[in-house]
């Protein structure tokens, strides 16, 4: 202990400490402070990509399962759009049938309607020949029958004595 | 990782042969005048003291004169005034240096005023009673100190610099500090402060791991400084530890010190354990750096005497079996202590943060 206190050399333990803080303080401003700074920096920088990334992956997966949906939503649009069309098509098909059946069926009751127009007018005409026919007939028969005097006579009398006036 | 470490190898087999090679020199010279094991002694000892020049070796010359490689350093005195010289005028230890009207002279490691002979008394316990001057000189432990503190700016500005030019990504040698920068702060100071308070301790963790780290590292060279095996210096690191840690520290911090028990007991019952457990906990906030103080110290030093020790042994043996064996338990030896560098800068670190921990907390009082 005293050759550790003899040895102890006030001029080296003077300098020492001149030179270590001096450098300690040097070193602080010029070297570790824009070290620890890059570091730091370049630690948070790396924290950011690497969250930043993370941020866009998640955006990715977001978009993706947008992108999923809305594959989803057009296909069900798709699907109702096509049940809509089939549905349509049907009722239209079966809107014309029906049209075409009224049709028919105006059209059928009018030839009916003529037709039966048309045979009126056949036997009114017929009616009206058979008539005619028969009064000539008659004509002939009477101008045939009435020929002579007596056998006027003949009618008128008989004729008087059906009608019994009373 | 891999490259790095290989490069780091490589570095040691190449130190620990330039280690050994002018050890020779030094051993071979001396062999005859004096006892081997008692110079080996020395060299280590010395080696381990700090010294006023950046000496790379030194050799005795044909004329029985040492000489001296290396850099002369300034040195720095209070003595009635500011007195600046460089270190070359003490030749050592040899010579008596002169500086205006003073005279000054090396002796065990430390500057003496002495007359213009350069006489020195000691007293009966073999103590110079000559004065020693305060001595604030720029030695070979902070010329290793500045040059790492350079260093350290000189990476880690260029760290946070290639930042803004790469936008965010590290670029060169920050590539591998970065993660360390990063494990400090995610696994040494969040988990012991808390994700909240962390922030204004990483300053000095970040520079007190690095600047221990590197220094420990630049003490396994053959250059041989021994800064943090020094207590004066890893006193100072302390000194931080325990000014911070007390400054930033909260109520519930100081309630834990004066109250422990809190009031969980009634306040006469809690009397007589108080008359124990405060002086406890008050020399806790001393004992708590002072550890740290001494752990570094003691294992910086303990690793630089065995590591020494093992290749002074290879000019003991002198054998074909013995010095062999010794370079390879020291080159074992020297592997560890990379590793007790980063572990021991590593543990001062974890144990500063743990500390500061103490001080932030804040829970809800039970």
């Amino acid at each position: 202990m005293e050759k550790l206190i003899s040895e102890f050399s006030i001029g080296l333990f003077f300098w020492q400490s001149m030179i270590f803080i001096g450098l300690l303080l040097l070193l602080r401003k010029y070297a570790w402070g824009p070290i620890l700074n890059a570091v730091n920096e370049r630690e948070t920088s790396i924290k950011d990509a690497l969250a930043s990334a993370e941020a866009a992956r998640t955006e990715m997966e977001n978009l993706h399962s947008d992108n999923q949906r809305i594959l989803k939503e057009a296909r069900a649009e798709k699907e109702a759009l096509l049940k809509e069309a089939q549905s349509t098509r049907a009722q239209l098909i079966s809107a014309a049938k029906e049209e075409a059946q009224t049709e028919a069926q105006k059209i059928l009751s009018q030839a009916q309607e003529a037709i039966q127009n048309e045979k009126r007018a056949a036997i009114n005409e017929l009616r009206e020949q058979v008539g005619s026919i028969a009064m000539d007939i008659a004509e002939k028969v009477l101008k045939k029958e009435l020929e002579s005097k007596d056998k006027q006579v003949q009618l008128i009398n008989q004729l008087l004595q059906d009608s019994d006036l009373k | 990782m891999p490259s790095v470490l290989n490069k780091f190898l490589l570095l040691f087999v190449l130190l620990t042969t330039i280690f050994s090679a002018h050890n020779t020199l030094y051993a071979k010279e001396t062999d005859s005048s004096k006892d081997l094991k008692t110079e080996i002694k020395d060299y280590i000892s010395h080696h381990l003291e700090d010294a006023y020049d950046f000496s790379l070796f030194s050799y005795t010359n044909d004329d029985g004169k040492h000489v001296y490689i290396g850099i002369p350093l300034p040195v720095i005195l209070w003595d009635g005034g500011l007195q600046v010289f460089s270190s070359s005028k003490l030749h050592h230890g040899e010579s008596v240096a002169h500086v205006g009207d003073n005279y000054y002279k090396l002796d065990h490691g430390k500057i003496y005023k002495t007359d213009a002979q350069g006489t020195i008394t000691y007293d009966e316990t073999n103590h110079a009673t000559n004065i020693a001057p305060l001595d604030i000189s720029i030695t070979k432990g902070v010329a290793s100190m500045i040059l790492i503190a350079l260093l350290m700016f000189w990476i880690f500005r260029s760290l946070a610099k290639s930042y803004v030019e790469n936008k965010g990504v590290p670029a060169g040698i920050g590539r591998f500090f970065e993660p360390i920068v990063l494990y400090i702060r995610d696994d040494i100071a969040r988990p012991n402060i808390g994700d909240k308070k962390h922030g204004k301790y990483m300053s000095f963790l970040l520079t007190v791991f690095f600047f221990i780290w590197f220094l420990n590292l630049v003490g396994l060279t053959p250059l041989g400084v021994n800064v943090t095996g020094n207590i004066a210096v890893t006193f100072g690191l302390a000194l931080l530890t325990f000014v911070i840690t007390n400054f930033t520290g909260t109520k519930d911090y100081w309630l834990h010190i004066f109250d422990p028990l809190g009031s969980s007991m009634k306040w006469y019952a809690k009397i007589p354990l108080y008359i124990i457990l405060i002086p406890i906990e008050v020399l806790g906030i001393f004992i708590k750096p002072f550890s740290l103080l001494i752990r570094l110290y003691a294992n910086m030093q303990a690793g630089h005497i065995v590591l020494m020790s093992l290749i002074g042994l290879m000019f003991i043996f002198k054998s074909w079996l013995g010095s062999p064996l010794s370079f390879g338990l020291a080159f074992a030896i020297s592997l560890i202590e990379l590793l007790v560098a980063l572990l021991q800068a590593y543990i001062f670190t974890m144990l500063s943060a743990l500390y500061f921990g103490f001080a932030a907390e804040e829970h809800e009082h039970h």
